[in-house]
C-alpha cells in the first residue's frame, strides 16, 4: 500500500516514458519516489503507448541499427525539421546524452529490435522497441516496481501548491475528496493538452470538434496549465499541434498509429467541394507525413478524401479500415456526398495534366503534372483504372507544442528567468524547448528518456540538499 | 466470407495487426501475417497453428481489451486452432471427440484401464495375477509378448495413420505444395525452432501468464514434458530392439538403458505436466479458450498418469502389486495411443508443420529479389 502521509523525495506526475525514466533515475540515485499516473492502469503511459521507436545518435552500427548516426547529423536533422526553432544548447545536450540512452534504457528492461517492415528508411537512425510502446512501458513499470517506486493509477492531480518557484504539495483526488501529497521535489512529466478539445478550441475554434485525438483522453494538459499559472515560463507556440491525416472512421480517442494513412502520394486528395488543395507529391515519407493533418484541418468541415485507383490498391501497407470502393468516379462521389460532376472534372483535369514518367514511390521520381494548380510534383499517375477507391480523412492530433521552459538540469525556469527551486520537467511537457515545430520520427521518445533521466537525477540530488 | 464466426474475428484481428505490426519481433505469427494482405480460412488456420500462445502480444498490445478495438490474438488464435483440430480429424466421424474432449478422453481412458484390468482378471489365473514374478519375461507371464506387441503395435500404427491423414488435410487447407515438406533446410529449421520452443518466449523474455511479468516457466515445463515423452519413447524403442535383435526380454535391471531412459523421461513426465497444469491454473482467463480447457487438461493428465503408473510399476515390479499395476499402466498407455489423433497431442504435429511452412516462406522471401 502506498502511504500518502509520508513526504517523498521526488514526486513524479505523469506515467509515460519521461515520467518512468525520471522515477527510475531518481530511485537509482537513492530517492524515495511516488508516481502519479492520471490514467487507469490499462491506459497508463500517455502517448508512449502508441510510440514504437526512439532516435538516438550512435557512432557505429549496432545489432539493430544499420549504420552510424552522428551527433552532427542528428543536429542537422533537428535544425531542418524545426526550421531552427530549437534551443541549441539543450538540443545538443539531448543529442549527446541520447547516445548513452541506447544502453541505459536496455538496463531498465526495454528491449530493442530492428526497424519494422515498412519503415526501412528509419533503420539507421531509429531503434525500435520490441513489441512497441506498450511493451516498453510494461518493462519500465516492472523495473520501477522492482526498485520500490510507489505508483498510483487513476491519480488525478487537482492542484499544485507552488510558492515563488518552490513546489510544496499536490492535491490528489481521492475517494470523493482530496489529499495532499508532499514531496521535496517535483518532476512534471504529464504531457501536453492534445486531448483537451476545449483548450484546442481556444486556437482552432469550432473546427477542433472535428479533430480526432490519436492518444488517450487523459492527455488534458492540466498539470501544464497549473505550472504556467504558477509563474513557470512557457515555451513553444500555444496554437500549434502535430497532426497527421487519419481515417475519418477512427474513434475519437486512442486510435493510435493504425488509423493513419500513408497513401496520399499514390493518388490525389480532394476536399468536400471535390477540389484538390495541395501538392500530394511534394515530399517523401516520413518527412512530409505530418503536413496533411494541418492541411485537412484548414479545409471546410475538416474532412478530405484520398482518391486512387486499382493500380495503387496494393502499393502501400494494408489499412485498418478498407478503402471505399466504386466502379466509377461518379459512384465514388455519391458514397461521400461529393458533387459527382465536380469530382469527375477534378480527376479529368488532373489526368490531362499528368506527364509521362517512370514511377518510383521510393524516390522523388519524374512523374508530375504540368499546367495544373496546385501541381502534383512527383508520383503523378492518371487515375483511370477502376475500381476507384477513397479514404475519408480527418486531422489526427498527436501532441501539442506548448510547454514549460527548462535549463540543462531539466529544471523549470520561472517567468523572471530564475530557475525553480525544486521543480523539473521532462517529456512532451517541455518538448517545445528543443522541438519548436515540426517533427522527426522517434524524437519525442528521445526527449522523454534523456530529459526524464536528467530530471530524475537532478531531482534526487535536489532532494538530498 | 469465413466458415465460422471465430475465423471472422481472426480475420478482423489480422487486419488490425497488419496495419500496426508492432509485434513482428515477438514470434513467427506476425512476420507470416505480413506476407499476406488478406486472409483466407487456410491462412488463418496456418497462423493459428503457428501461434505458441506465449501471450506477449496481448500484454504488449495498446489495443487489447478494454480498448474498443478489442484485440486479443492469443485467445482468438487458440480458438481457431482448436476448431482446426476438429476439422482435420480423421476419420471425420471422430471430430466430435474434440467438442467435449476432456470428457471423451476421460471415458476412453477409464474404459481402456477397465478393459485391461478385466482382461487380466479374466484371462490370468488368480495366482498369476497376484503372484510375484521376477527375471526376464516376468511381464509376459501376465500378458503374452506377442499379444502385447500386436495390440500396442496396432494402436500405435492406427494413431500414426490417423495423424498422417490429419496432416494431409491441414496441408491442403493451408494451400501449401507438398515439396516444402521435402525441403531439408525448412525441415531442419522447424526441428530447431520446435526443439527449442523458440516462439514460446515472448520475443526473448519469456511467456506472459498470470500477469504482465514474463517468465520461462511454461517453456521449462513444456521442455520437461516433451523431452520426458521422447525419452520414454526412446526407452520403448530400445527395449523393442533388445527384444527382437538381442533376444533380451523385459523387465531389465535398473541400470540398463531402457530403464534409465524411461526413468529419466518418467521424471520429466511427472514434473512437466504438473508444472504446465499449475501454470494453466494461474493463467489470466483473458488468454484462455475456456471452452477447450478440458482438452488441455485431459492431455496433461494422460501424460502424467502414463508416467505415474509406469514409475509405480518400476518401483513395485518385484512385488505382488506388479500384475494390477501392469494392467493399469498398459490401460493408460493404450488410451494415450488411441486418443493421440483426437486430443491435444495433435498441437505438436500441426505446429511443427506450420513451422516447416514458415521456414519455407522465410527462405523464399530471402531468395526472392526485394521489390
Amino acid at each position: 500500500m502506498v502511504d500518502l502521509t509520508q513526504r517523498y523525495d521526488v514526486l513524479v506526475i505523469g506515467g509515460g516514458n519521461a515520467a518512468l525514466c525520471a522515477a527510475i533515475s531518481a530511485r537509482r540515485a537513492g530517492a524515495s519516489v511516488l508516481v502519479l499516473e492520471g490514467a487507469p492502469k490499462f491506459y497508463r503511459g500517455g502517448n508512449t503507448r502508441h510510440t514504437r521507436n526512439m532516435r538516438c545518435a550512435h557512432d557505429a552500427a549496432t545489432e539493430i541499427l544499420t549504420g552510424p548516426y552522428s551527433e552532427q547529423e542528428f543536429w542537422e536533422d533537428l535544425l531542418r525539421v524545426t526550421g531552427g526553432e530549437t534551443d541549441e544548447e539543450l538540443a545538443r545536450l539531448m543529442i549527446r546524452e541520447s547516445k548513452d540512452i541506447l544502453g541505459w534504457i536496455v538496463e531498465q528492461g526495454v528491449r530493442w529490435q530492428p526497424s519494422l517492415g515498412g519503415t526501412l528508411s528509419l533503420g539507421r537512425t531509429n531503434s525500435f522497441f520490441l513489441g512497441g510502446g506498450r511493451a516498453m512501458l510494461n518493462a519500465l513499470y516492472l523495473t520501477a516496481e522492482q526498485l520500490g517506486i510507489d505508483i498510483l493509477y487513476d491519480a488525478e492531480v487537482l492542484d499544485l501548491k507552488v510558492d515563488n518557484g518552490m513546489f510544496l504539495s499536490a492535491e490528489l483526488r481521492r475517494d470523493g475528496g482530496a489529499v495532499s501529497v508532499r514531496a521535496s521535489t517535483l518532476v512534471a512529466a504529464a504531457g501536453g493538452f492534445e486531448a483537451n478539445i476545449e483548450w484546442l478550441k481556444q486556437y482552432w475554434g469550432e473546427a477542433a470538434d472535428n479533430f480526432l485525438i490519436r492518444g488517450t483522453p487523459y492527455n488534458r494538459g492540466s498539470i501544464l496549465k497549473m505550472l504556467l499559472a504558477s509563474g513557470v515560463q512557457q515555451v513553444g507556440d500555444p496554437t500549434q499541434c502535430h497532426a497527421v491525416a487519419i481515417d475519418a472512421r477512427a474513434p475519437k480517442f486512442d486510435g493510435g498509429i493504425i488509423t493513419r494513412h500513408d497513401s496520399v502520394v499514390f493518388g490525389i486528395v480532394v476536399n468536400r467541394m471535390a477540389l484538390r488543395f495541395y501538392d500530394e507529391g511534394e515530399d517523401i515519407w516520413p518527412k512530409r507525413y505530418a503536413i496533411w493533418g494541418r492541411l485537412v484541418a484548414a479545409q471546410p468541415d475538416q474532412i478530405a478524401y484520398i482518391i486512387f485507383d486499382a493500380s495503387s490498391r496494393n502499393s502501400f501497407m494494408p489499412t485498418l479500415f478498407p478503402p471505399i470502393e466504386a466502379g466509377s468516379i461518379a459512384e465514388l462521389a455519391g458514397k461521400f456526398d461529393l458533387d459527382p460532376g465536380q469530382l469527375e472534372k477534378t480527376i479529368a483535369d488532373f489526368n490531362a495534366a499528368v506527364r509521362p514518367g517512370t514511377f518510383d514511390h521510393t524516390i522523388l521520381d519524374d512523374c508530375r503534372t504540368e499546367g495544373l494548380s496546385p501541381p502534383k510534383t512527383h508520383w503523378a499517375r492518371r487515375i483511370e483504372t477502376p475500381p476507384y477507391y477513397a479514404y475519408p480523412v480527418r486531422p489526427g492530433i498527436t501532441f501539442t507544442y506548448l510547454g514549460t521552459r527548462v535549463n540543462r538540469q531539466a529544471r523549470m525556469l520561472m517567468q523572471d528567468g530564475k530557475p525553480a527551486a525544486n521543480m523539473f520537467a521532462a517529456g512532451e511537457i517541455m518538448a517545445g524547448n528543443v522541438l519548436g515545430k515540426g517533427y522527426a520520427a522517434g524524437i519525442g521518445m528521445t526527449i522523454g528518456s534523456v530529459f526524464g533521466r536528467i530530471a530524475g537525477r537532478e531531482a534526487a540530488q535536489n532532494a538530498r540538499n | 466470407m469465413h466458415g465460422t464466426s471465430i475465423l471472422e474475428e481472426a480475420d478482423r484481428l489480422m487486419t488490425v495487426c497488419n496495419s500496426c505490426r508492432y509485434c513482428e519481433g515477438l514470434c513467427a505469427v506476425f512476420p507470416a501475417m505480413e506476407m499476406r494482405r488478406s486472409f483466407a480460412d487456410g491462412d488463418l488456420n496456418y497462423l493459428a497453428n503457428l501461434c505458441h500462445g506465449c501471450g506477449a502480444c496481448y500484454t504488449d498490445c495498446q489495443f487489447s481489451p478494454p480498448h474498443e478495438f478489442n484485440v486479443n490474438v492469443p485467445k482468438t488464435l487458440a480458438m481457431v486452432r482448436a476448431d482446426s483440430y476438429a476439422a482435420y480429424a480423421w476419420p471425420r466421424m471422430f471430430s466430435g471427440l474434440f467438442a467435449r474432449n476432456g470428457l471423451a478422453i476421460s471415458l476412453i481412458a477409464a474404459l481402456s484401464v477397465a478393459a485391461f484390468i478385466f482382461g487380466f482378471a479374466a484371462l490370468d489365473d488368480h495366482q498369476v495375477l497376484f503372484g510375484i514374478h521376477t527375471g526376464p519375461g516376468a511381464f509376459y507371464r501376465l500378458m503374452p509378448h506377442n499379444a502385447m506387441a500386436a495390440l500396442f503395435g496396432a494402436a500405435f500404427l492406427y494413431a500414426i495413420a490417423a495423424l498422417a491423414m490429419g496432416v494431409r488435410v491441414f496441408w491442403r487447407d493451408i494451400g501449401e505444395p507438398s515439396n516444402v515438406l521435402a525441403d531439408p533446410p525448412s525441415l531442419w529449421q522447424a526441428i530447431k525452432d520446435a526443439g527449442r520452443l523458440r516462439y514460446l518466449d515472448g520475443g526473448g523474455v519469456g511467456c506472459v501468464n498470470e500477469d504482465e511479468r514474463p517468465s520461462d516457466r511454461r517453456k521449462i515445463y513444456h521442455h520437461l514434458t516433451f523431452y520426458g515423452f521422447m525419452l520414454c519413447f526412446a526407452a520403448t524403442c530400445v527395449a523393442t530392439l533388445y527384444h527382437y535383435l538381442l533376444a533380451r526380454e523385459a523387465p531389465y535391471p535398473w541400470w540398463d538403458l531402457p530403464v534409465l531412459l524411461g526413468t529419466l523421461g518418467g521424471v520429466g513426465l511427472l514434473i512437466g505436466p504438473l508444472g504446465l497444469f499449475a501454470e494453466k491454473w494461474k493463467r489470466d482467463p483473458a488468454l484462455v479458450d475456456q471452452a477447450r480447457a478440458g482438452m488441455d487438461t485431459a492431455f496433461i493428465a494422460m501424460l502424467f498418469l502414463t508416467s505415474l503408473t509406469g514409475m509405480a510399476l518400476l518401483l513395485a515390479r518385484n512385488s505382488a502389486a506388479m500384475g494390477p499395476l501392469l494392467s493399469l499402466h498398459l490401460g493408460v498407455v493404450f488410451a494415450l495411443f488411441i486418443t493421440m489423433p483426437y486430443g491435444k497431442f495433435v498441437h505438436g504435429i500441426y505446429r511443427f508443420m506450420a513451422l516447416v511452412r514458415y521456414a519455407g516462406e522465410r527462405h523464399a522471401l530471402v531468395r526472392a529479389p526485394a521489390d
